[in-house]
């Protein structure tokens, strides 16, 4: 089993509050991954320890065979991890292509000398930037929009371009938080059709979500925290039937008091 | 030609080009990189002070003074930015602010600036054997200034540009993508400061006596308003709030209207520069030139 990323007891805590609490994780190459649980669960925050927003006060990262524990949030990028944010961040005053080419910039060696004096590789590389980022443009059906602000853009293609911008450079792991968020079913299925594409680039997927239907359907694993721990890790039709889980999101009182009417 | 341009128009136009050289190197820091910089005047004077001191005390040849001297001023300036690393908009403003009046007091008090009697007898270079004239300056200075667009322009569109819109943007959003937003941030102040070294280098050749009166807040103020109402992160908006700016109060004295005592000009020039700002904030707060704000049609359909 080639695992691409091992997450070992991972701890965060914010004054009092454990945030996240000895999670152990590991993930796949080419897996796709739903991390899921209630609100204030320690889901984003998750996701920020492993770009390196935050440093763990426990615990150890290894992403592709390297101790990326402690790593800054550039550094993890550099290492082919990149992700999309719970609130959409785009550069709102910028075009979508100007977006989309950022995705590229680890990609680009060109400096300040080769640049100030139009040297040809910085040329060239300046095309391919452009290329490459015309081509995903056309994959996502974007390209109407290319020169559109990214600000303008309606709710659901800023997500597209959020994720293109995270997958343009074909990194190894993308993270995406709640990309379903404020979407409708149609939008919701041709973001999952996206997702399979990613995977098939050869992309590992980990997505935080609360649509419950949607990463049934989509992931081949399931992990569940809650109040910071992880309660499940499994078959994702197994890991919603099973009770802890049930529980977690329902909450055991309001179960027991419908039932006691 | 010496005989017939009144000399005053021609240091005129050379103190504007120096000025824009200054506005360009700000708008480098502050427009492009979005580092706000109340401090700009002390990148200045240490490349004033700099080539002063190699060309003066040590007896260097005044190019090669020069061109040390933007070195020192590339690489002083970088530390000074060191800040910006750990504090944003206007808590920057205010330590580099601190940071200007600091050098400011250096210049006033070191032995090494000679202190209040500032630097006196700085050379005018000279190509071989020949002592620039007030005209071959100007056209040097010019040159100058015309290399330092071509290299403004060209940084803004390479990887480095797209390192500092970014980190403007939004710096999390930069780091995601990999940029090593500390190490950018320093070279904007680095590369900003240089080209504050360049404009300072060639103010003190030009006027050959500097002291730290004119390293103050005042000119770092005045100039982050000329790039403000310009336009920030535009070169066109540069020229022109400079220009404008500069040249305003210069129309005053030169043609001699007595509306206002000119006697009196700086005082009326910082309440002009005052209101203009006022004005701009309300009515066009990306500047002349800025880019514009997008529309929000679409956002409030959603």
């Amino acid at each position: 089993m080639d695992a691409l990323l091992e997450m070992k007891g991972i701890t965060k805590r914010f004054g009092g509050l454990t945030a996240v609490d000895q999670v152990d994780l590991i993930v796949k190459k080419g897996e796709i991954l739903g991390l899921i649980g209630p609100n204030g669960a320690g889901k984003t925050t998750f996701f920020n320890i492993l770009t390196g927003i935050y440093r763990p006060d426990q615990g150890n990262i290894q992403f592709n065979g390297t101790d990326i524990t402690g790593f800054k949030p550039y550094q993890i990028a550099n290492q082919g991890i990149f992700r999309t944010f719970q609130n959409i961040r785009l550069l709102k005053d910028y075009s979508v292509l100007d977006n989309i080419k950022l995705g590229l910039f680890r990609q680009t060696k060109a400096g300040a000398w080769s640049s100030i004096f139009g040297l040809r590789r910085s040329r060239e590389e300046e095309k391919k930037v452009a290329e490459e980022s015309w081509a995903l443009l056309e994959r996502l059906g974007l390209t109407d929009l290319a020169n559109e602000a990214a600000g303008n853009l309606s709710y659901g293609n800023q997500r597209r371009v959020e994720i293109a911008r995270a997958l343009v450079s074909h990194p190894e792991m993308i993270l995406l938080d709640e990309p379903a968020a404020g979407m409708n079913s149609e939008e919701v299925e041709s973001l999952s059709a996206l997702v399979r594409q990613i995977r098939q680039q050869g992309t590992t997927v980990i997505l935080i979500e609360h649509n419950v239907g949607m990463v049934v359907e989509l992931c081949d694993r399931l992990v569940v925290l809650d109040h910071g721990v992880k309660i499940a890790d499994g078959d994702p039709n197994q890991v919603v039937a099973n009770p802890a889980v049930i529980e977690a999101y329902i909450g055991g009182q309001e179960v027991t008091e419908v039932v006691g009417d | 030609m010496e005989g017939w341009i009144n000399p005053y128009y021609l240091d005129i136009i050379v103190f504007l080009f120096i000025n824009i050289i200054l506005g360009l190197g700000l708008n480098l820091i502050t427009g492009y990189a979005g580092q706000v910089s109340l401090g700009h005047a002390a990148f200045y004077g240490i490349g004033a002070y700099s080539t002063a001191i190699f060309s003066v005390k040590i007896g260097l040849n005044p190019w090669l003074s020069i061109l040390l001297a933007v070195i020192i001023t590339f690489l002083l300036s970088a530390i000074l930015g060191l800040p910006s690393l750990r504090v944003r908009e206007d808590f920057l403003a205010i330590t580099t602010l601190g940071l200007g009046l600091i050098a400011q007091s250096f210049f006033k008090n070191a032995k090494i600036t000679g202190g209040a009697y500032g630097i006196d007898g700085i050379p005018m270079p000279s190509i071989f054997g020949h002592e620039l004239t007030d005209v071959e300056y100007l056209l040097l200075v010019f040159i100058v200034l015309l290399v330092l667009i071509y290299v403004l322009h060209r940084l803004s569109r390479s990887k480095l540009g797209q390192a500092w819109t970014a980190i403007q943007e939004d710096e999390v959003v930069a780091q995601s993508m990999g940029i090593n937003t500390l190490y950018y941030k320093v070279l904007a102040f680095a590369i900003g400061g240089a080209f504050a070294g360049v404009a300072g280098a060639l103010f003190a050749h030009k006027v050959s006596f500097i002291s730290s009166d004119t390293f103050g807040f005042t000119l770092s103020a005045t100039l982050l308003s000329m790039v403000v109402i310009g336009g920030l992160g535009t070169i066109r908006g540069t020229l022109f709030g400079v220009s404008v700016l500069y040249l305003l109060p210069e129309v005053f004295r030169i043609f001699d209207i007595k509306i206002i005592d000119p006697n009196y000009i700086d005082t009326y020039k910082m309440i002009l520069y005052g209101l203009l700002m006022v004005i701009m904030m309300r009515y066009r707060p990306k500047g002349v030139f800025g880019r514009k704000i997008r529309h929000q049609k679409r956002a409030v359909k959603d």
